[in-house]
């Protein structure tokens, strides 16, 4: 764990070095042991989830096969994309309005901003069933949008809860960024416009990334919120996944978790290597 | 040396400026109080004072970051009024220099050209004029971070200077250099005002650095322009005892006016001296150490002011010996070059402290 720092008086020595090592080493087995077991049943030529029969792809030829998850994989990303985009965009501009200006009510607004972190999801979920009930005719008013079907509900009640999360990340990279910049960029004939284009966005960019892919995550994660708001046609797949618990455990929950692991990890994988060839230190453009 | 009526036309008019900073509690802090300031066209203008003196302020309102609370700003006769900075014909160098990390130094120099939609050609030329300028050639594809503070500091004042504004502020952009760079780029910044003749309006708490610099330094003090003058002028005819006492050392002798040409001393000793004090005011006759020479008692030439009093320490610096002469109601520093250190004094020594009229000055308080 200590590769690349110079080794100093303060790193532990002998017995309490291989102690700390083998500790660490368990933490990791805890967090990944379950998801080799995971990936190992995925492939197991049987219908009881917790016994080894055989090797099969079967229960991955069961996922192809089956219309509702695929369906369900497709609203689940539409859902994410969607949310994430918007929250991205409100969350940034709620970080400058609350790191690059005073104004009247900020401390309240700044307060308020939160409340999604720290409310229960069931809360949430239950305020968003309330409001989309009460609220649908006039939602529906914006061309486009149909909340009887569902997957706006989804994209609206993410984004509601997203906004708080890219704020605090984007916020705290904000808060490190020389205020002077702004300035220089001002003083350089640059319009405010300008100046947040080309000097405080890409500064505040590995934040803003940052922001999304939490977003990203939490949305396709979320099932709470979900499945009080998602509609008929409009199943998101972890609500989907909930769904087939119920019904009892098939392994093709294993298989459909398989995928849906590889993607996330190579959607995080993407945005290292693009924060790899981006962020450290070469030539704007 | 510039005379304060020197140059064809104005840069910078300031006329009654004032600007206060309201807290949330909603008490207010004067920052700068009622200025009133004219800066000639090529000229090298410091504004000279301790921190928190508001000459900072001033610059942000010339540079538009800071909007005035009242009066007005000009630039070569033009109102700026709540004009945004973006369009004002000033540009500034930062005192941490604010340098756009993410941008090579040629990208960071050329980025206020960009702005102004400078044809592509004649940008490349301008920012290699500039890159010249501060023998930045080498270094134009490096990024700020990957050059020492002497070398952001030339990049910072390339990216101004590259579009030629007709007012150059500078916020203390020699602050965070070590002392011999400093004086290096003193000398380069006084040559390259000369060079592109563009009006520097220059901000500093380092009397030396505006000495060295400056055609003209103004003196703030408490949000106040205390006095306006050429270095030599501030430093031999101060005005008030803060200017005196900042710029450089100085004795202070406590006085009252007797007439406007004599002052009486505590001691009740008369020294003619003009001032333009009203009679009865108690002011202080102040005499810079290097003007005072000491004699045996008694040995002065005529002509001069004398003061008599004892030797009480004797500093020997190398090029100088400090004299510490107790007066009856003071203590004096005398300044005399080592050379005379064949004719020295010692310690108990009764000795007449000598100096010219035109050596002293009358200031306030």
């Amino acid at each position: 764990m200590s590769k690349g720092v110079a080794r100093s008086t303060a790193e532990p020595q002998g017995f309490s070095r291989w102690w700390l090592r083998g500790h660490s080493l368990l933490v990791f087995i805890f967090f990944y042991a379950p998801i080799v077991v995971l990936f190992i049943f995925s492939f197991n030529d049987s219908n009881a989830v917790g016994n080894w029969k055989g090797f099969t792809f079967g229960w991955y030829e069961a996922f192809l096969d089956n219309d509702n998850v695929q369906k369900s994989i497709w609203v689940s990303v539409k859902v994410c994309l969607f949310s994430t985009v918007i929250a991205v965009v409100l969350g940034t501009a709620s970080a400058l309005a609350l790191e690059r200006f005073r104004w009247w009510g900020q401390k309240a607004f700044d307060a308020v901003l939160y409340l999604p972190i720290i409310i229960p999801d069931v809360t949430m979920a239950v305020m968003m069933l309330v409001f989309f009930g009460e609220t649908a005719e006039w939602f529906n008013v914006i061309p486009g949008v149909d909340l009887s079907s569902g997957l706006e509900k989804l994209v609206f009640s993410h984004v509601a809860f997203n906004i708080s999360f890219v704020s605090v990340v984007v916020r705290a990279r904000l808060a490190n960024l020389d205020a002077s910049m702004e300035e220089a960029a001002a003083d350089l004939y640059a319009n405010r416009w300008q100046a947040f284009r080309r000097v405080t966005l890409p500064q505040i960019m590995p934040g803003v990334i940052g922001g999304a892919l939490l977003a990203i995550t939490i949305s396709l994660d979320d099932v709470v919120v979900s499945s009080f708001v998602a509609a008929v046609g409009a199943t998101p797949i972890s609500v989907y996944v909930f769904g087939m618990l119920r019904k009892g455990v098939s392994p093709l929950v294993n298989s459909v978790s398989v995928v849906m692991l590889t993607a996330s990890i190579s959607l995080v994988l993407a945005s290292l290597v693009f924060s790899r060839a981006t962020g450290s230190g070469r030539e704007e453009r | 040396m510039h005379d304060t009526t020197d140059g064809p036309r104005t840069a910078v008019e300031l006329q009654g400026v004032v600007k206060r900073f309201g807290d949330r509690s909603g008490t207010e802090v004067t920052a700068v109080d009622n200025l009133d300031l004219t800066i000639a066209d090529g000229e090298f203008f410091s504004l000279l004072g301790p921190s928190g003196c508001g000459k900072t302020t001033t610059l942000r309102m010339i540079a538009g970051l800071e909007l005035p609370t009242a009066g007005s700003i000009r630039i070569h006769g033009e109102e700026m009024g709540l004009r945004p900075p973006n369009k004002r014909p000033v540009n500034t160098v930062f005192q941490n220099y604010a340098l756009f990390p993410h941008m090579t130094v040629a990208k960071n120099i050329g980025f206020g050209l960009e702005m102004r939609k400078v044809p592509a050609g004649e940008r490349a030329e301008l920012i290699d004029w500039a890159i010249q300028l501060v023998e930045m050639g080498s270094m134009a594809h490096r990024k700020p971070g990957q050059l020492s503070g002497g070398q952001q500091q030339r990049v910072a004042l390339a990216r101004a200077l590259v579009n030629r504004p007709e007012v150059l502020l500078l916020d203390e952009p020699l602050g965070a250099l070590d002392l011999k760079l400093r004086q290096q780029m003193q000398h380069e910044l006084k040559s390259l005002q000369r060079e592109v003749g563009i009006t520097f309006v220059y901000v500093t708490h380092d009397q030396e650095e505006a000495v060295t610099m400056s055609d003209r330094i103004g003196v703030m003090h408490d949000g106040r322009l205390l006095q306006v003058d050429t270095p030599e002028a501030i430093y031999e005819r101060p005005t008030t005892r803060f200017v005196a006492d900042f710029i450089g050392q100085s004795n202070f002798l406590a006085a009252t006016v007797a007439s406007a040409d004599e002052v009486v001393l505590a001691n009740g000793q008369r020294l003619r001296l003009s001032s333009d004090r009203p009679t009865g005011e108690a002011v202080a006759v102040t005499v810079r150490p290097e003007r005072l020479t000491v004699h045996r008692r008694g040995e002065a030439p005529a002509g001069l002011h004398h003061l008599e009093g004892r030797v009480e320490t004797v500093t020997y610096l190398g090029n100088a010996i400090v004299y510490g002469v107790g007066i009856d109601w003071m203590h004096l520093e005398v300044r005399c070059p080592a050379t005379l250190a064949v004719d020295r004094r010692d310690v108990g020594d009764e000795v007449t402290v000598s100096f010219e009229p035109r050596h002293a000055a009358v200031v306030t308080g």
